[in-house]
């Protein structure tokens, strides 16, 4: 029973260790360097299942018997930092350890074809310390213990990024560098500010202190701070300017599990800081939401679909078709409803696995032809047919075709927004489907209806080792899109607790 | 007297606004780099600002004192303030480090020029 106690510190702390043992398991002498590479991978992938055993413990714990609340250390706050999983963050510490356990395991041969065999360990040691940093941003309730996370997360991203082969990844990953720091010095600021005027950086005290002094400037400025912080973080368009390189030339296994986890427990975080920290009746929240991030979040769907459109690299099409879709969720935030906000929670964990499964299924790509350009993939669907059948079903949920998890999450977010009465919007959501629809066929149609280039050789069909963990995520696709107990019951319980206040 | 109590803060907001227009304006990677640490440094003395109270001693209990009537200095914004050091110092070596594989890769430190070559190469 005892263990079952400290799930919420072993969810943060296993992975944790496990990347120094990752990185020290480096050997530069061939064979051992390709074996302790290998062994690196294996326990990588075995952590990440295993954390995806202990997130789904949490999820039903707290679904059963609401919030749990850990002490480290068995410091009480306000002098220990405290962590607290409530519905909110037990769905999404489900979403980033199941997309951590399904990457990781399709990790392995992309990751050898395309990193130096001296690297893989520390690839992996970095992959690890990246996984740490995310389910730590779920998990923790201390602002300050956040922003730590979010920095490891971020710096071994930026380091996963860099190894890319294209020399455009090494740039992709500075850019992102110095708008992701900026990005965490404003949350850093804002924090600095609320813990000047409460004196404390517990976020449920701060939910407690902060209304007596939430006219004031500096609580005013700080969340100003925090949310274009985490703004930037989440690539809210027009801070989205990171987010296409870094994603087309990383290696194919992180576009993946960064496109499906990074940017959503950014949104997490701007959920948390923006609903349980400052209440969601804040004064500056009809405001931020509705006179800024809406005009936004449409101005990210519209635009990002239709740059989306033009591109000549898959991957970057994906990219950019990202940025739009964290335009609906913040969309959601925007409405401001129960309504809204359950929207943007199932998107958030729908999006993930759509995303996931899009992105594996160009790995596979990758893997074989060396490219995702357009060009290059002509003829595929003959040559591939279970990767590219893969993309078809992907690409059918990013759409929003009914019987997918991508409809579910449109669905919702239509609702609310006729819920409010704003027409408009719906006919945004409709109109960015039908340009979804359009990016989407390019892929089909040039893999299917274009004869192979006379340059490109004949490839067989991607190894099982990567079509499976592929697939896992499109069942899921599928599975969410007709049982959507999971994922909806979470999320409407998530935001209702968010707009009734208090963490 | 506003500028004399607030003395720090507005040191705060020179700093903040001197490395984030540097950070925005220069072409140059390795003083996007410098203009970085000069934004995160105006983030430290802002917080170990916070923490100091006139007239308050070192966090260290002084002996004898039973009635509380000794004023302490708040101990807490700089052990924050160490961590975000750590990691100031972990994000400049990571970026510096990113701009010497950027020369050895493109032979270049200036953005304009890096970037003119990736329109060269995805035309």
């Amino acid at each position: 029973m005892n263990l079952v106690q400290h799930l919420p510190v072993l969810q943060v702390a296993v992975p944790l260790v496990s990347a120094p043992i990752c990185a020290l398991l480096r050997s530069s002498e061939r064979p051992a360097g390709m074996l302790q590479g290998r062994l690196a991978w294996a326990i990588a992938c075995g952590v990440s299942w295993a954390m995806l055993v202990v997130a789904w413990l949490l999820f039903e714990a707290v679904r059963d018997g609401g919030p749990i609340v850990y002490e480290l250390g068995g410091w009480a706050p306000p002098w220990g930092i405290e962590y607290r999983v409530d519905t909110l963050n037990a769905l999404v510490l489900l979403v980033v350890s199941g997309i951590g356990a399904v990457t990781s395991t399709f990790a392995r041969r992309t990751v050898e074809a395309e990193i130096h065999p001296d690297s893989l360990s520390l690839f992996y040691g970095a992959w690890m310390l990246c996984f740490t940093g995310l389910l730590g941003i779920a998990i923790t309730g201390d602002a300050f213990n956040l922003f730590v996370f979010l920095e490891i997360s971020s710096l071994s991203s930026y380091v996963l990024i860099a190894m890319g082969n294209d020399r455009r990844a090494v740039a992709a990953a500075y850019q992102y560098l110095i708008m992701g720091t900026i990005g965490a010095t404003f949350i850093l600021i804002g924090i600095g500010l609320v813990y000047m005027m409460t004196g404390t950086l517990n976020m449920y005290d701060l939910a407690q202190r902060l209304p007596a002094v939430d006219h004031t400037r500096t609580v005013h400025a700080a969340f100003a701070f925090m949310i274009v912080g985490v703004s930037l973080k989440l690539a809210a368009f027009p801070l989205h300017l990171w987010l296409p390189n870094a994603y087309a030339y990383a290696p194919t296994a992180v576009s993946a599990f960064l496109a499906a986890t990074a940017t959503k427990v950014a949104l997490y975080a701007m959920l948390r800081f923006a609903f349980s920290v400052f209440g969601p009746d804040y004064a500056l929240h009809q405001l931020a939401f509705q006179h800024i991030l809406l005009p936004l979040s449409v101005a990210a769907i519209l635009v990002a679909s239709l740059v989306a459109i033009f591109q000549a690299n898959a991957k970057r099409i994906l990219a950019y078709s990202s940025v739009a879709q964290i335009g609906y969720m913040t969309l959601g935030i925007s409405l401001a409803s129960v309504g809204g906000v359950t929207a943007t929670i199932v998107h958030l964990f729908n999006h993930a696995i759509i995303k996931g499964s899009l992105f594996l299924a160009l790995g596979c790509v990758m893997y074989r032809v060396g490219s995702v350009r357009l060009d290059r993939m002509a003829g595929l669907g003959r040559e591939m047919p279970w990767t590219m059948a893969a993309f078809v079903v992907g690409g059918l949920s990013l759409v929003g075709i009914p019987l997918t998890a991508g409809f579910i999450s449109k669905w919702y977010l239509v609702l609310a927004a006729v819920e409010r009465g704003w027409w408009p919007v719906v006919a945004v959501i409709v109109v960015a489907s039908l340009m979804a629809a359009i990016y989407v066929w390019r892929v089909i149609e040039t893999a299917y209806l274009k004869p192979r280039p006379g340059d490109r050789d004949p490839v067989a069909e991607a190894p099982a080792a990567m079509l499976v963990p592929t697939w896992i995520l499109l069942a899921a696709n599928l599975y969410f899109g007709i049982d959507t107990s999971i994922p909806v019951g979470a999320a409407a319980h998530a935001a209702r607790q968010l707009l009734g206040g208090g963490p | 007297m506003i500028v004399e109590n607030l003395f720090n803060y507005w040191i705060v907001i020179v700093l903040m606004m001197t490395g984030f227009y540097t950070v925005v304006s220069r072409g140059n990677l390795i003083k996007k780099i410098v203009g970085l640490n000069i934004f995160q440094t105006s983030v430290f003395v802002l917080f170990i600002s916070m923490g100091k109270i006139i007239g308050g001693t070192a966090p260290i209990l002084v002996q004898g004192d039973t009635h509380g009537d000794v004023v302490y200095s708040n101990p807490l914004p700089s052990v924050l303030i160490l961590t975000a050091i750590v990691v100031g110092v972990a994000t400049t070596a990571l970026g510096l480090a990113l701009v010497v594989r950027i020369r050895e890769l493109y032979g270049s430190v200036e953005e304009e020029e890096i970037h003119g070559m990736d329109e060269e190469e995805a035309l």
